[in-house]
């Protein structure tokens, strides 16, 4: 395996944030209402490893650096890791376990409806991909994983319908998503430069 | 007071509050001793007064309320079998949109709030319209203790113990006319103090606008408030004036008031201009119509905590029903939610 120090870097970085946030409820210092917070920087996490994910590539183009390919999968299964816990923090303190009440939820609210078409899309692309998934569906097995970006589509928008009267936060997260799904179109794609030949990057962040 | 008639939502015994609630119930007593032997040593009553509830920030009175303060009817209303908010949870959990939209964000950056000197227009349809200062606005009124369920529109709730007198009593100060069939608040703007009206993704119109029913208004559970917890009002609970309406979701209380106006169409209030079919005029805690994104038959008391989730099922009218329901017969509540 190559990349050893960087993927197990790239692992704490992102298995940190749960266990510090989980820690805090822990201490009280979240507030009032810890529950909500948890969903809220779960659901939140899940949009940026999201976007760290989409960035790998484009990083590949730019410096060279085979590490960023490495990471993309681990990156893409902490997504799921994350969207799994946002869910099950959202079932937990959100609807305090009733599930008659999700059954509700699922048919009355727009938002939760593109929030679990979002999920389940990642789950399949959770369970496809392993190396026998790859070579079982072959070319379409790429075709599979171009779901993504609809991913990221419905994750914007199941935030967007969360904000009510600031769209700043949610605009940063827009436009970095529009300039990663951007940069995949194939003739903006051919024309990144490759700025930088070899080069040591710096961790980042979860 | 020798006799009181009790209403639905009164209560002077407890036996799930508690202890030190119980406990600030006996320094209360205490103090209101203390305060009537000695209402001529203002200092004494209002070094009291810091130790009504536990864990209160001491607050930098201004001079007219310190002297109002002696006067206060504590306790005026209080709520059945219910534990008081934490002061530190009501006071670092808000909505108060003009300062950040985290709810932790009015606690950090409403300390630009200049509450000192402050006026309040009164104008529309009143036969004594005006700007008045606020120490002269607050004259002629006593001050009341009217401990209250806060319920949010985002399923969250709380109880805390307000302060301040009943709008019917300025009603009664200022003469509405005839004509006069609703009343409009309106909150500060000042962009400069409120960096949440300098971001420009914002969706809100600014100022913020509020509005009830003139008899909704005079009921004489709704008030204006000064101050919480025996102390003036955090700047990040809305100081120095505040509305308070218990059985309508958080929003409608409208904070840091600068103009309140008689007039006779409904106003626009700020949440129905960014999303009529999210918020109404009325915007009666009703557990039987859910807002279009969640559903509003259950509540978050708050503090719930993360492995005990103080979860509740939420009262029509917040429990008030007693006391407002007539104020609706006939009227669609699903309709006019």
């Amino acid at each position: 395996m190559r990349f050893p120090l960087w993927r197990v870097g790239v692992f704490i970085a992102a298995a940190v944030w749960p266990l510090l946030w989980l820690y805090e409820a822990w201490r009280s210092v979240l507030g009032p209402d810890p529950g909500k917070v948890l969903v809220d920087r779960l659901g939140l996490g899940t949009l940026i490893l999201l976007l760290i994910t989409l960035a790998m590539t484009p990083l590949q183009k730019l410096s060279g650096w085979a590490g960023w390919i490495a990471v993309r999968r681990q990156l893409g299964l902490w997504c799921f890791a994350y969207v799994v816990l946002h869910l099950a923090a959202y079932c937990v303190f959100v609807l305090g376990l009733d599930w008659s009440q999700l059954g509700v939820e699922l048919r009355k609210r727009p938002y939760i409806i593109v929030g679990t078409l979002g999920f389940l899309s990642l789950l399949v692309l959770a369970l496809t991909s392993n190396r026998y998934s790859q070579r079982r569906l072959g070319s379409r097995w790429k075709k599979l994983h171009r779901l993504v970006y609809g991913v990221l589509g419905l994750g914007l928008l199941h935030m967007l319908w969360i904000v009510r009267a600031d769209l700043k936060e949610w605009a940063i997260y827009a436009s970095i998503g529009a300039l990663l799904l951007t940069l995949r179109i194939p003739p903006v794609m051919r024309r990144i430069p490759r700025l930088i030949a070899k080069n040591a990057p710096s961790a980042t962040k979860a | 007071m020798l006799i009181k008639l009790p209403k639905a939502s009164d209560c002077h015994e407890s036996d799930v509050t508690p202890e030190s609630f119980y406990l600030s119930r006996r320094s209360l007593l205490g103090g209101a001793l203390v305060g009537v032997a000695a209402s001529s040593l203002p200092r004494w009553a209002s070094a009291d007064d810091a130790a009504r509830y536990a864990d209160v920030e001491p607050g930098k009175a201004p001079g007219w309320f310190a002297d109002k303060l002696p006067g206060t009817k504590w306790q005026a209303v209080t709520v059945k079998d219910e534990a008081i908010t934490p002061f530190k949870d009501a006071t670092h959990y808000n909505n108060f949109y003009e300062f950040g939209t985290d709810k932790g964000d009015p606690a950090a950056n409403a300390g630009s709030l200049k509450t000192e000197p402050w006026s309040v227009v009164i104008d529309g349809e009143v036969a004594k319209p005006g700007r008045y200062a606020l120490e002269d606005f607050m004259k002629p009124y006593q001050l009341e203790e009217r401990i209250y369920r806060l319920r949010c529109v985002e399923a969250w709730s709380m109880v805390i113990p307000w302060m301040g007198f009943p709008i019917s009593a300025l009603l009664k100060q200022v003469e509405p006319t005839s004509k006069a069939k609703y009343i409009r608040f309106e909150t500060l703007q000042d962009p400069k103090s409120m960096p949440g009206q300098r971001s420009s993704f914002g969706l809100i119109d600014w100022p913020y606008v509020e509005g009830l029913r003139l008899d909704e208004a005079m009921n004489p559970l709704a008030i204006l408030a000064v101050g919480m917890y025996g102390r003036e009002l955090p700047n990040q609970n809305g100081a120095p004036l505040r509305l308070v309406v218990p059985w309508k979701y958080g929003f409608k209380s409208v904070k840091s008031i600068v103009r309140i106006s008689l007039v006779s169409e409904q106003p626009k209030t700020t949440w129905q201009s960014i999303a009529a079919n999210e918020y109404g005029f009325y915007a009666n805690v009703n557990p039987t119509v859910d807002h279009p994104r969640w559903t509003q038959a259950r509540e978050r008391r708050l503090p719930s905590g993360l492995f005990s989730p103080n979860v509740r099922e939420t009262q029509m009218f917040n429990g008030y029903s007693d006391e407002v329901a007539a104020l609706y017969t006939g009227l669609d509540l699903r309709k006019n939610y």
